[in-house]
């Protein structure tokens, strides 16, 4: 998976999570976003968790500064 | 395996258009559309999203409030539990204590405001019990069991309120293996020992259980425990089970508002047993010994003939003959069920919307009552769209595993067993055949019945039946008001209040307690705060009987006149027009007024009205 298809495949869940949609891009964070806190993160990684299939460490996590980080991890770790 | 709610339909694809479409309808119509999505398979995501707009439109109604205290992470299972309350068409609000204070807050101001109907502690292991012990001598949990009911004894002091008890997330590890109990300080062993008197602790106290060790032998630890969040966010419990987990809380509430299923209705054809009665015959269908596909339908007839022994109705609802249907239980050998073990029996080729209708109706109970069981998508489908009060179970095409997805729905969730519930079902049987002769010769049967109208104040033995009546009756009920098992105690020893719990037998057999009155004397003006019956014995002339206990009671307590009210509750206009059919007056000012001095008892009471 490239890490373009991984951000378009992150937007719905963006949208569930947020509860409308966001406009999602490699260099936005956390900060960027209204509502995007600490609990919000956690519901975030177990929606890319069950949506993906696959488990993300807390050093993975923790390693997280932007969106397109998260893409790329989710690319990286769906191609296994 | 994950701890979702996997008994209910998937969640609409257009999920998100049908949310927002929420936002412009009136207050009724939003409501019943937000419970229909409720009523679908929500991951945590989308029950979060659902309870934002839950929030947003209904924030300033009247709701049931449910005090949330623990010593870990609890607000991101509030979201859960109130859509698990909107599937049972409750309005609920969830007050969060302070995190990890539970001790304190139980008789803070915050909580004392908030007058919760129940509140749930859910304290977690090493919080009670402290860390593993290695060189601990002792596994004892006593004093942490003490510790506990003192906590108990506080919450009912201040708030009077139902008590719902977590048990431990069995989430420590283990230390030697399969004989961890051996080592007396592991806190594996004694989350275990601490799970298990916990039981006898909290009936004795009547303080029910929020049996999460039970929910993780079911799904599984992992998908209730998450060590990374726990690290991460003190979650005790994954977000991953929240909609699982506000399920669980929410069929405990339920439970004792009178919210669980009370029939349980079943299909025949590839349900009860393989095959097509109509097609096969009788030597063609599949069940009974011999078989894993015969076994597997006999599983699903024993775990509906012990769900009857416990108070649960069972039903027939089928397209068939409506000789053909009753062969089997008839006529084959094999077959666990038998005609008697049902309360209503509905087989013809009307859709099942209007046979349910017509159970509901035989059985006088609402829709609401009943779970549905039926192989057919066609048929489910068609019922939750026509009737979406009754609950349709997405039932597994592999027959073995229906009973076990009821059992995971909890839709009868009970939480006391009283003598009345083992005996329901066959007072129900007993009842058919005299629904019947009621239509020809009404008086004569019901002379010849030999009733007894037993009653007497409440007592302490009375008051599991007194309150599982006054919470769970609907239709014959004046008022509608529920009351908590110490309200009821506390009535038994106030000096202005009188009340009557009637139980009527019949030749027939005993029925049971299936009355309860509540006056409150003012001067000389008896006040009935609360009247009802069960259903069961509608058309008997019970109230009658009930009038003439009350009256009698209510002037010996020194009373002139008994004072009434109707408060209609959308389900109980079946006695708006009660008490001007028993002769009371309307006062002008909506109540309704009987001089006792002008009173005598019917002459032709077909029954013996007595204390005792």
């Amino acid at each position: 998976m490239t890490e373009e298809a991984a951000l378009a495949a992150l937007a719905p869940l963006f949208e569930e999570v947020f509860g409308e949609p966001v406009a999602l891009a490699p260099e936005l964070t956390a900060d960027d976003v209204e509502g995007w806190d600490s609990t919000r993160m956690i519901e975030l990684i177990i929606a890319v968790e069950a949506r993906f299939g696959l488990k993300l460490t807390t050093r993975e996590v923790d390693g997280l500064a932007t969106v397109g980080d998260l893409a790329g991890l989710v690319a990286r770790k769906a191609e296994r | 395996m994950t701890a979702d709610l996997h008994w209910l339909p998937a969640a609409p694809s257009d999920f998100a258009a049908r949310l927002a479409a929420v936002e412009a309808l009136p207050e009724a119509e939003a409501w019943d559309a937000l419970k229909a999505l409720s009523q679908t398979r929500l991951d945590p995501a989308r029950t979060n999203r659902l309870d934002r707009v839950l929030q947003r439109r209904f924030s300033d109604c009247e709701a049931y409030g449910l005090a949330l205290l623990g010593s870990s992470t609890l607000s991101h299972l509030a979201a859960g539990i109130r859509v698990g309350a909107l599937r049972r068409d409750l309005r609920l609000t969830v007050v969060e204590g302070p995190y990890g204070q539970y001790r304190e807050a139980i008789e803070s101001e915050t909580l004392r405001a908030a007058r919760p109907g129940t509140l749930l502690l859910a304290p977690d292991a090493a919080d009670l019990l402290g860390p593993h012990d290695p060189a601990a001598g002792t596994g004892d949990v006593t004093g942490a069991l003490d510790h506990l009911k003192r906590l108990w004894d506080r919450a009912r002091a201040v708030h009077r309120c139902t008590l719902v008890q977590q048990t431990l997330l069995p989430a420590a590890l283990p230390l030697m293996g399969g004989n961890e109990h051996r080592m007396p300080g592991s806190l594996a062993a004694r989350t275990a020992r601490f799970n298990g008197a916990l039981r006898d602790a909290a009936a004795e106290e009547g303080v029910d259980l929020l049996a999460l060790d039970d929910a993780v032998s079911r799904y599984g630890i992992d998908a209730w425990h998450d060590p990374a969040l726990w690290l991460r966010a003190r979650q005790a419990v994954s977000p991953a089970a929240a909609p699982l987990y506000g399920d669980l809380v929410a069929r405990l509430v339920g439970a004792r508002l009178g919210c669980s299923a009370k029939v349980l209705v079943l299909d025949l054809d590839d349900t009860l047993w393989g095959g097509t009665i109509g097609e096969d015959g009788l030597s063609g269908i599949v069940v009974g010994q011999g078989s894993a596909l015969g076994e597997s339908f006999l599983a699903l007839q024993a775990y509906a003939r012990d769900l009857a022994r416990r108070g649960i109705l069972l039903a027939v609802c089928s397209k068939n003959d409506p000789a053909t249907a009753r062969q089997p239980f008839a006529e084959h050998p094999d077959m666990l069920l038998r005609l008697s073990d049902f309360a209503a029996f509905v087989a013809n080729w009307d859709d099942k919307a209007s046979n349910l209708r017509r159970i509901a109706q035989e059985l006088r109970l609402g829709l609401d009552a009943l779970v549905f069981v039926d192989d057919s998508p066609f048929e489910r489908a068609l019922v939750r769209q026509h009737l979406p009060m009754v609950a349709v179970p997405e039932v597994p095409d592999e027959p073995a595993l229906v009973a076990r997805c009821l059992a995971d729905a909890g839709y009868c969730e009970a939480v006391a067993l009283t003598d009345e519930d083992r005996v329901r079902a066959q007072a129900y049987a007993r009842r058919i055949p005299t629904a019947g002769d009621a239509a020809t010769d009404l008086a004569g049967t019901l002379a010849g019945l030999g009733m007894r109208l037993t009653w007497r104040s409440f007592d302490a033995v009375g008051l599991p039946r007194i309150v599982q009546l006054v919470n769970k009756t609907n239709q014959f009920n004046l008022t509608t008001r529920r009351l908590r098992e110490a309200e009821a105690a506390a009535l038994i020893d106030d000096p202005d209040a009188v009340t009557l719990q009637l139980r009527l037998t019949d030749r027939l057999g005993d029925n049971g307690v299936i009355a309860v009155v509540i006056g409150r004397l003012a001067e000389r003006d008896l006040n009935v705060e609360t009247w009802l019956m069960s259903c069961r014995v509608l058309g008997r002339r019970v109230e009658e009987g009930t009038l003439s206990a009350l009256a009698a009671e209510a002037a010996r307590r020194g009373a002139r006149r008994l004072v009434g009210l109707y408060r209609p509750s959308g389900r109980n206009g079946m006695v708006a027009d009660l008490y001007p059919r028993l002769g009371f007056t309307a006062d002008g000012e909506g109540r309704w007024v009987l001089d006792l001095a002008g009173y005598a008892p019917p002459g032709d009471l077909p029954m013996v009205v007595e204390t005792g």
